[in-house]
């Protein structure tokens, strides 16, 4: 009895994240006001976090929280308050591009749908049998050790992105004041 | 609720919700926006396949990371160049970025 009570608990508590994720991506891709679309990003990027947590990996929840909801937004954020009079020039979408666009999108929908609904997923035949090492020590020997690469990788592109920003920022100030 | 098709569905959903806002926006901010909502329907197949069928346990963990990375520096290069394109054009309609056009 104890134990169904809690399993309802936390489907309701999955849909509802549903529920927030979807709406929070909507309220990023319609509003016309740049600021409700942030706001609406971060919704929709803490939903995903809570999809995380249900997948059952606390570690990249938290990280999603980080670097998603904590840094890009507010860095969105910023850029909206530097650039200041985004109000000024709300430009009108001619209907049919609109509609193309909304059409493209509905096809990839339905396809994409069809497709996993139609597919018989099947686990891996190597798949370990029993608890997944989900922790945080397992992820730590494995980037350190087997997929080094990818630290190393990524690291490189961060730096270069940090030194990119900030000549891209700091050279147009330059030339053109 | 825990099944591999339901987080699919709600990924597919977010990626083409991406896609239109991509498709139809004009501010080069709302479609950075829908960018980071493409990225994040991606990391989450990756999960779900990760947590349902894959061999190797921390393989998609890991690839979301990187993705994650790469959403990060992405998002400082992209802003950048907006906020020099604002220098420039004084306004970030991607229709008025049109200097190269021939």
């Amino acid at each position: 009895m104890e134990n169904s009570s809690l399993n309802i608990l936390s489907q309701m508590a999955f849909w509802v994240t549903v529920g927030f994720t979807i709406a929070g991506a909507i309220i990023a891709v319609f509003p016309r006001s740049i600021l409700y679309n942030v706001l609406g990003l971060a919704l929709a990027l803490s939903g995903i976090a809570g999809f995380y947590l249900f997948l059952g990996s606390f570690f990249i929840a938290m990280m999603q929280l980080l670097i998603y909801v904590g840094a890009i937004c507010i860095a969105i954020v910023f850029a909206i308050m530097l650039s200041r009079p985004l109000h000024l020039e709300v430009p009108q979408r001619a209907i049919p591009k609109v509609a193309l666009g909304a059409a493209a999108s509905a096809v990839f929908l339905v396809a994409v749908v069809s497709m996993v609904l139609k597919t018989d997923w099947l686990p891996s035949t190597e798949r370990a049998v029993g608890p997944l090492p989900w922790s945080i020590e397992t992820i730590g020997h494995m980037l350190l050790t087997r997929y080094e690469l990818v630290f190393e990788v990524i690291s490189l592109v961060l730096l270069v992105a940090i030194i990119g920003a900030v000549v891209t920022a700091g050279f147009s100030r330059r030339f053109t004041s | 609720m825990n099944s591999l098709n339901t987080y699919l569905i709600i990924s597919a959903i977010l990626f083409s919700l991406g896609l239109l806002g991509i498709l139809q926006r004009r501010n080069l901010i709302g479609m950075l926006i829908s960018v980071e909502l493409l990225l994040n329907s991606a990391n989450l197949n990756f999960m779900a396949f990760n947590r349902f069928l894959a061999p190797d346990p921390a393989v998609g963990q890991i690839i979301a990371l990187f993705v994650m990375g790469l959403a990060a520096a992405e998002a400082a290069i992209g802003l950048s160049i907006i906020l020099a394109l604002f220098r420039q054009m004084h306004s970030i309609n991607i229709e008025r970025a049109q200097q190269l056009k021939g």
